[in-house]
């Protein structure tokens, strides 16, 4: 079980959250200078690492705001807990 | 509409524990900005509070904070139509969202010595007083119920939940509760 630090209410356990997947995921350009390639790789292809990965959670059963997590999905270690629009944090 | 948790008989072991259902009562949720949550305080008689896992109160309102933007407001039953009249008044030119969802929760107290040692049967929060004094209040999870938790006194918490689960929630507390039956 993770115990993760919302921005808002202090450390939580993890039952009261839900995870979003991926985060900082970029919406490519106009439609129609988008190949159905871009599009699918936008829509469908997340990356699957083993270390680091940077996922969007919501504090569903509390705040009910958006944020963002730097998690490492070996360990489980939680690196750093950031806002939904802040930038990629320096974490490793 | 029929309080869910209508004719439980209060759950009582003396100086130990006390789990009893509260009567209805008028509940908003209120959502907006900063200064939108400002002027619905004067409207509504009791401050908004700007820090997270706050309550505001006094003998009849109490304002519970619940999100950045999301406040839950009790008042006094029969007093929806003038909390909603007095709170869109003073707002009618500021965004924000009033509900009136009186009837969605169901409330009771758990009080006493134990209270703490039985909500911890089902919920994952620290609820020391350092950790969860007086005037805290967050949503949080009971059994997996989803549960609006508030430590409105030094030794007492009012728990909100969701009125299609307050019958599952009272039958857990009244088993979780029967370890203490003796001392």
């Amino acid at each position: 079980m993770l115990l993760i630090a919302c921005p808002h209410c202090g450390p939580r356990d993890e039952a009261e959250f839900v995870c979003g997947g991926q985060t900082h995921i970029a919406r490519p350009g106009p439609p129609e200078t988008t190949s159905d390639a871009q599009w699918a790789r936008y829509l469908f292809e997340r990356d699957n690492p083993k270390g680091l990965h940077l996922e969007r959670w919501l504090h569903r059963h509390g705040c009910g705001q958006w944020f963002n997590v730097a998690r490492d999905t070996l360990t489980h270690e939680v690196k750093a807990v950031y806002g939904l629009l802040d930038t990629r944090p320096d974490v490793t | 509409m029929a309080d869910a948790l209508e004719g439980r008989a209060p759950i009582v072991w003396p100086d130990r524990l006390r789990v009893a259902a509260l009567p209805p009562q008028a509940r908003f949720v209120f959502r907006g900005d900063a200064e939108a949550a400002a002027r619905a305080g004067d409207a509504f008689g009791a401050t908004l509070p700007m820090t997270p896992c706050r309550a505001a109160a006094d003998d009849a309102r109490a304002a519970l904070w619940l999100g950045p933007d999301e406040w839950l407001l009790l008042a006094p039953p029969g007093t929806e139509d003038g909390t909603a009249r007095d709170i869109a008044a003073a707002l009618a030119d500021l965004p924000h969202a009033l509900a009136c969802v009186s009837d969605r929760h169901a409330a009771l107290t758990v009080s006493g010595p134990r209270a703490e040692t039985l909500l911890a049967a089902g919920c994952a929060l620290d609820l020391d007083p350092r950790a969860f004094p007086q005037g805290m209040c967050t949503r949080s999870l009971l059994a997996k119920a989803e549960i609006v938790l508030w430590r409105h006194q030094p030794a007492s918490f009012r728990l909100e939940v969701r009125r299609s689960f307050a019958a599952y929630v009272w039958d857990f507390l009244a088993e979780a509760a029967r370890e203490h039956a003796s001392a």
